[in-house]
Formats: structure tokens, sequence, C-alpha cells
């Protein structure tokens, strides 16, 4: 793992989605899980600890849940209805009695919308929402359900139950050693058969520095390593490693200021976006990313037939004489590492020498990871002297990847709208998605929301990461699904 | 002697007390938030503020400093923000896993650069200086995690003779000294560490013998004849508390563990503590790190003064 600690079992994960990826989904299961079984297209929901969701016909706020029986946790405890309204209510309400507030935070944008969980009958629940939402499906996929008992078991204490945690998932925990190991078991007697773990024993080890990743495989001590770096890449097939890749929906590009600087002018927008040559930047990670176009990869369900920028800096050119904006100066911020930031220092090098080439004139500020959070949760209020922000994000659902970026109630600090894009279309756009519950004609919006979305140039496009992972030549059966998680249960080592 | 002693211990109170006044500080200073790392990317400003409530961080800073302070008067150093875990175990842990190579780094460093610099004053300009002389400076110079990592493809990856990285299959946990298994995993930070200290040491014994070795009473214990040996065995003698001084602050400065040694070999010692510490913003741990760490530190400056007064009845403290 990238990660420099092991994440945290008791529930949420903390460390980003690669917590979710190796301790959340491998531990415990969500109401809806993510079908990870291959790599052709992106990846899409299926039913998980619950067999079947609708919405109320007639009340679009209520929707109804059926669980999956016969299920139990890794202490024998049952999983039904009171379980998991159990759950819900610890993540979400600050008096209940095992709140915590490391997982009430780490979860609290997807529940934000949940009036209440209540019980039908044993295997029945509803989810009342606070206003219509026809993607709240979706959200039940991130939450994790963890036994009841077993929490009750330590007391209530966190501290203890995460060495000793119990989920439904399809690894038992076996044993944890803080900041050095997390060790899993396959659990036998999964629900889902298909998905019985076909190696013996799972060993978690966090290693931030990708030199030493690289060099733990190449001499033998670990059998798969996540993310090396592309430089390293040639040397590891070299020695026999099998590389993988897949798009998945990641987005490296910039957050604009649509306020304060030039980039309040859409023609501005659209120039940075000709200024950008995406093949030079793909060779420059000697091939291990995608040309970006739009907040998704083209694989994407939601992709769409969109405007695409071509590389065309004399038109670049054209555009900013025609604005005014000239010379036109920008700041950047950007960091010098973090999640999902791929290599920020020579990405953000060549970004700026392809602007400059197109007659902008560019600033980078950079700073460390924490720091560039701070200014993206602040926003333009607080920095308006950012014309954009380098963070990469997650875009794995519509939320996330466009609409959060789109929406006048998302401005920051209250939302991630770090430069306050407000245009009433979209707006009308997202809450007609969000009222569409015939899931034909919502798709279709959401194609539609993503072309707006490209066309009014609302980041400055990039490039997708393509995850590069290095394996053992012995270890067989990974298939790499075009998602932020993985299933490693059909791994087998030879 | 007692009296000083104690008096040592009891300054070592307003030095940590300042330590962790200026830690405190800097963590407040440097820009990021502690709570960033809790939340999603796009947290609200009411999920927050009841988070920041949670963990006290609405309190003014000097609030939080002084109830800080009180617990850890009382050995409780907190818990962790980011893992609940309680922060004394942790630096414990951490502390024992560094000890482990920094002790053996410190054995292998101090012993060879104290003969090779005594060697190297003692044929001052001759081929054994220039060859202690020329190790010492790439010792120095040298970026000791270059260094670690060069070691890595040779020995780990090339000749596959040891192991990349970690404490072994046991983890820290089963971890033994007294086994080849658990042993060969501290080889190549032992050997990265040592070169960190090595050139500084070798270069003082060799100024510090050197320059006894230039003084009247030598040419008179040889005008009396003694010999060569034991001649040696005096001037090293005179220089040994100079040594010695700097030897306690290499001691010290070994013990913090190195955040770039440590991350190169995922050695879970105090070094990665307290960067993970700092990337997570994880107040508790960083402050309870740095106190215990500040501590080591002066107590190995108490008894480098007291060893310097054992080996030269010369320096009176009192």
């Amino acid at each position: 793992m990238t990660a420099g600690d092991i994440p945290i079992t008791i529930g949420m994960p903390d460390q980003g989605f690669e917590g979710y990826r190796f301790v959340g989904y491998n531990l415990y299961d969500t109401l809806i899980l993510w079908d990870l079984s291959q790599g052709e297209t992106e990846a899409d929901v299926k039913p998980g600890l619950a067999t079947e969701w609708s919405v109320d016909p007639e009340n679009h706020n209520v929707w109804t849940y059926k669980l999956r029986e016969g299920v139990k946790f890794h202490d024998g405890c049952d999983f039904n209805a009171d379980n998991v309204v159990w759950n819900y209510n610890r993540y979400m309400d600050e008096k209940h009695p095992n709140f915590n507030p490391q997982q009430f935070g780490a979860i609290r944008t997807r529940t934000t919308n949940i009036a209440s969980v209540d019980k039908v009958d044993d295997y029945t629940v509803t989810f009342t929402t606070k206003e219509p939402d026809s993607l709240f499906p979706l959200q039940t996929s991130f939450i994790f359900l963890i036994s009841q008992c077993a929490l009750e078991a330590v007391g209530g204490d966190y501290g203890a139950y995460a060495m000793a945690p119990s989920g439904t998932g399809p690894y038992k925990f076996d044993k944890l050693t803080p900041r050095e190991r997390l060790e899993l078991v396959p659990n036998t007697d999964y629900w889902d058969e298909t998905r019985i773990p076909k190696h013996d024993r799972l060993v978690l080890l966090p290693m931030p520095e990708a030199t030493t990743r690289a060099a733990a495989l190449m001499s033998g001590q670990v059998d798969f390593v996540e993310a090396p770096s592309p430089d390293t890449i040639p040397m590891l097939e070299g020695s026999g490693m099998q590389i993988v890749t897949a798009p998945y929906p990641h987005n490296w590009g910039y957050q604009l200021n649509f306020v304060d600087g030039p980039f309040k002018d859409k023609a501005v927008r659209q120039a940075a976006n000709y200024a950008i040559n995406r093949e030079e930047m793909v060779a420059m990670l000697n091939g291990y990313a995608i040309e970006g176009y739009g907040v998704y990869p083209p694989t994407a369900k939601y992709y769409g037939n969109p405007f695409r920028y071509e590389y065309d800096p004399e038109k670049a050119k054209a555009m900013l004489a025609e604005a005014g904006c000239e010379p036109c100066e920008i700041t950047l911020a950007i960091s010098t590492s973090g999640s999902g930031q791929m290599q920020p220092l020579p990405m953000n090098e060549l970004v700026k020498s392809q602007l400059e080439a197109a007659g902008f004139t560019v600033t980078l500020d950079v700073m460390d990871w924490n720091k560039l959070i701070d200014v993206a949760l602040k926003g333009r209020p607080t920095y308006p002297e950012y014309d954009g922000i380098n963070v990469s994000r997650a875009v794995q659902d519509p939320f996330s990847g466009m609409f959060r970026f789109m929406m006048s109630s998302q401005f920051a600090p209250n939302g991630s709208n770090f430069g306050h894009y407000k245009n009433d279309e979209s707006d009308a756009l997202v809450k007609a998605i969000y009222e569409e519950f015939d899931p034909v004609k919502r798709d279709e919006l959401l194609v539609k929301a993503h072309e707006m979305f490209v066309e009014e140039a609302l980041m400055l496009f990039i490039t997708h990461d393509v995850n590069p992972r290095a394996i053992a030549p012995n270890v067989k059966g990974f298939v790499q699904a075009q998602s932020w998680f993985q299933d490693l249960t059909p791994v087998s080592v030879e | 002697m007692l009296n000083y002693i104690l008096r040592r211990v009891a300054y070592a109170i307003p030095i940590s007390l300042g330590v962790t006044i200026f830690c405190f500080a800097l963590v407040y200073l440097a820009p990021g938030d502690p709570l960033t790392r809790l939340l999603p990317d796009d947290a609200t400003a009411e999920t927050i503020a009841l988070i920041k409530a949670a963990y006290g961080f609405d309190k003014p800073i000097p609030i939080q400093y002084l109830n800080w302070l009180g617990r850890a008067l009382t050995g409780d150093l907190g818990q962790s923000i980011q893992t609940n875990r309680a922060v004394a175990d942790e630096v414990l842990i951490a502390l024992g896993n560094t000890i482990i190579i920094s002790t053996a780094a410190v054995i292998l460093a101090f012993t060879l650069a104290f003969v090779m610099g005594t060697v190297a004053a003692y044929y001052n300009g001759g081929v054994a200086d220039r060859v202690a002389t020329s190790v010492s400076v790439l010792g120095v110079s040298i970026p000791n995690y270059w260094f670690g990592i060069v070691l890595i493809i040779i020995f780990a990856v090339n000749l596959r003779w040891l192991p990349a990285t970690g404490m072994g299959p046991g983890g820290s946990e089963g971890f033994s000294i007294w086994e080849w298994s658990s042993v060969k995993f501290a080889i190549l930070p032992v050997l990265t560490m040592a070169m960190v200290p090595i050139g500084i040491i070798m270069r003082s014994t060799r100024s510090a013998v050197s320059e006894v070795l230039s003084q009247d009473f030598v040419q008179t214990l040889r005008a009396k004849g003694m010999g060569e040996a034991a001649v040696l065995r005096h001037a090293v003698r005179n220089a040994l508390p100079g040594v010695l001084a700097v030897m306690g602050l290499q001691f010290g400065y070994l013990m913090g563990g190195s955040i770039l040694i440590e991350t190169i070999f995922t050695w879970p010692g105090t070094g990665s503590l307290l960067n993970q510490a700092i990337l997570n913003r994880d107040i508790p741990v960083l402050q309870g790190t740095i106190l215990v760490l500040a501590l080591i530190f002066v107590m190995t400056n108490l008894a480098v003064d007291i060893l310097q007064t054992a080996v030269d009845p010369r320096i009176k403290r009192g």
C-alpha cells in the first residue's frame, strides 16, 4: 500500500479510497457493492447486503431496501435490519451512544441527506431522505456495516474494537500490528461463494516510498505493489513483473476561480483548455495515463460526446487576444505530493510551459498537501489569489465527479465549489437529475451534465491516471477493475 | 556529584517545557489543519465545527496546550486523533524499534570511527590518514537516504542476500536480536544509519588525538622511553572527553531515529512515527513523541557529562 499506516479497521477507514479498497471492502460489506469482476467497462454497482432496493413511487423521499437473509458476521452474530439501523445512526447521530467523531466526519458528506433509517421487519429497512435523490443508492455503496455485538463485547471502546473487528466481508481479521501490518484470512463462510478468497492469507503492508515498494517486490518480499512510479516500471517489467493498468474514475486537472481572476471569462477557460498538449503529458508519464478531455475517461458511463479541446495553441492565443487577456496572468496552487496527485511537480511544470506558449503567464504556488486541501476547503473567499487549484479527485459517482463543482449550493467553504461557479442552468439540471427516478432518463441527463461541464470549461482538463500496479510473476487471477476499488479474492499464488 | 545530577535533572524540566511549547506553536503555524485528514475533501463548515468541538480544537490554543500539559504530567499523553490509539504506547513501541537499529549503529559507528580517527591521527599525513579522511568525507557528504537505496539495490534486489524492507514476517512483535531471521532485516538500516555519525566522530577523534600528540607531555613520555603503544594510550585517554561530547550528541540524534532512513526501510520507529504524525497533523502523537525524544536528548547529555567526569578527573562538577 502507499499509505503510511494501516487504515482504521472500525468501519469507515481512513487513508482515502486506498483504505476502502484494502480494509473496507475486504473486512466489511455495504448494502450495495461494486461489481469488480471485470475490467472491460467501468465498474457498476450490484447487490451487497441488500438484495434489492427501490424508491416509493408515491413519495420519492422514501427508499426501501430488502436485506440479504442468513448472513452472519465473522463473530457469529446475525446481520439484520436492527444492525443496519444501528450502524447508520452511529455514523449520523452525535447523541448516539456509539458515536465516534472520526467515523462521523469520514462519511458525513454521504449521510447529510438522510433524515431517518427505520426498520420495517427483520429484513427490510427504509431510508427517508430530506430531498429527493435519484442517486441515493450510490451513497449506500460507500457505508460499511460493522457487527454491533463485536463492538459491545469490548464495551463500545473503538480502540479495542480496532484490534478485534468483525464484519461480513470476504476476509476475516487475523492480526494487526499498528503502523506495520494487517493480516486477513479468508472468510470461508462468505455469502457470495464466488468471492471466497483463493489464497490462504492476505498481508497488507504500508510502504509510502515508491522506491521501497519496487525494491520489496523485486527482492521477493511482497507479491503485489500499488502505484510503482512510472520510471521504475520498465525495470520492473525487465525483471519479469506483471504490470496491470486500467482507466478508472480519476481526474487530474485544475478547479478554477470563477469570480476573482481571468477565468471568470469562459473564453479564457476554453483558451487554457486549447493550450494543453495532452499527448505530450501522457508521453512524459511513459504512457501511464490517459489524455483528459473531461471529468471522466471516455470509457465512463456518463462521458457522452462532449466538446473536445484539441491542442491548438494558435486558437488559444487568438481567444485570449479577443478576450483582452494579454498577458493573461494566472496563479495556480499545487502540492508537492498527495493522494491521487500522481507526479505533481513535473506535471505542473509541463502545464505551465504549455500555457505560457499560448500566451498565459503562470505562477505556480507550491505547497504542502495539507495546505492545498485547506485552500480547496476554504475556497476563493479566503484564497482569491488563486486562479486554479490542482487537487485531483475521485469522481466515482456523479456528485463527487460533477455536481459538487457545478452547484451554487456547494460554494466553498460549505462545499467543494472552490471557485464559486454559478449558473442557473446547471443548478436546474442537477435538480432535474435528482428528481428523475427513471434510470434511463436520469442517465441521459447525467451525460448532458458532463457535456455541459466540458463545454463550460468548468475545469482545466489534463489527464486521468491508469493506476499501474506491479505483480510478481507467480501471482495469478487479478483482474483490474475500472474502479478505485479492486477485488483481491480471485488472486492465487503459484 | 549527587547535587549536580539532581540539578541537571531539574534543568530538564524547563527545557522539555520549552520544547513542547515550541513544537505546539510550530504545528499551529504550519499551514493546514489537524482535522483535514479526518474529514472528507468536501466536508461542510457544519461538519468541521462539530469535529473541532469533539476534539477540543475549538478552544483557544493556550487552553489546548494547558489541557495537554495537565494530562502529560500524569503520564497520559492522550490519544492519536487519527487512530484513537494511546500515544504513550505508540511512542514506546516506536522507540523500542528505533533503539534496536540506533544502538547497533552507534556501536558500529563509534568503534569504527574511534579506531580510524586514532589511527589517522597517529599516522598524520600517511596513507592510513588519507584513507580514513576519505571515508569520513564520504560519510558526511553522501545523503544517507541515497546510500540506503543503493544498499537495497545491491544487497536486496541484485544479490538477494538481505531483505529490502520491514522488520520481518513477525513484525516488531516477532523481532528478536538473537535470531538471524530477524537480524537480517536490521543490517541494511544499521549500515545506513551508521554512515551518519561515522564521519563526524572520526574527524573529531582525529583532531583531538593529534592535538594531544603534539603536546609537550607526549614528548616527555617518549623522552623517558615509554613505548609507542603506551604513549598512544595516554593520548587517547586525554582526547576522550572531547570526543565523548560529540558522541553524546550523535547518540541523542540517532535515538530520534531518522525519518528518511526509517521511511526507506519502512522501519516502524520514532522517525516514521513523527513523519506520519506530521503528515496527518496528528498533534497528540507529534507532541508526545517530541517530548519523549527531548527528554532522552537531555538525559543523554547528562550521562555524557557524568561519563566525562569519570574519565577525566580534571573536569570538576558541582
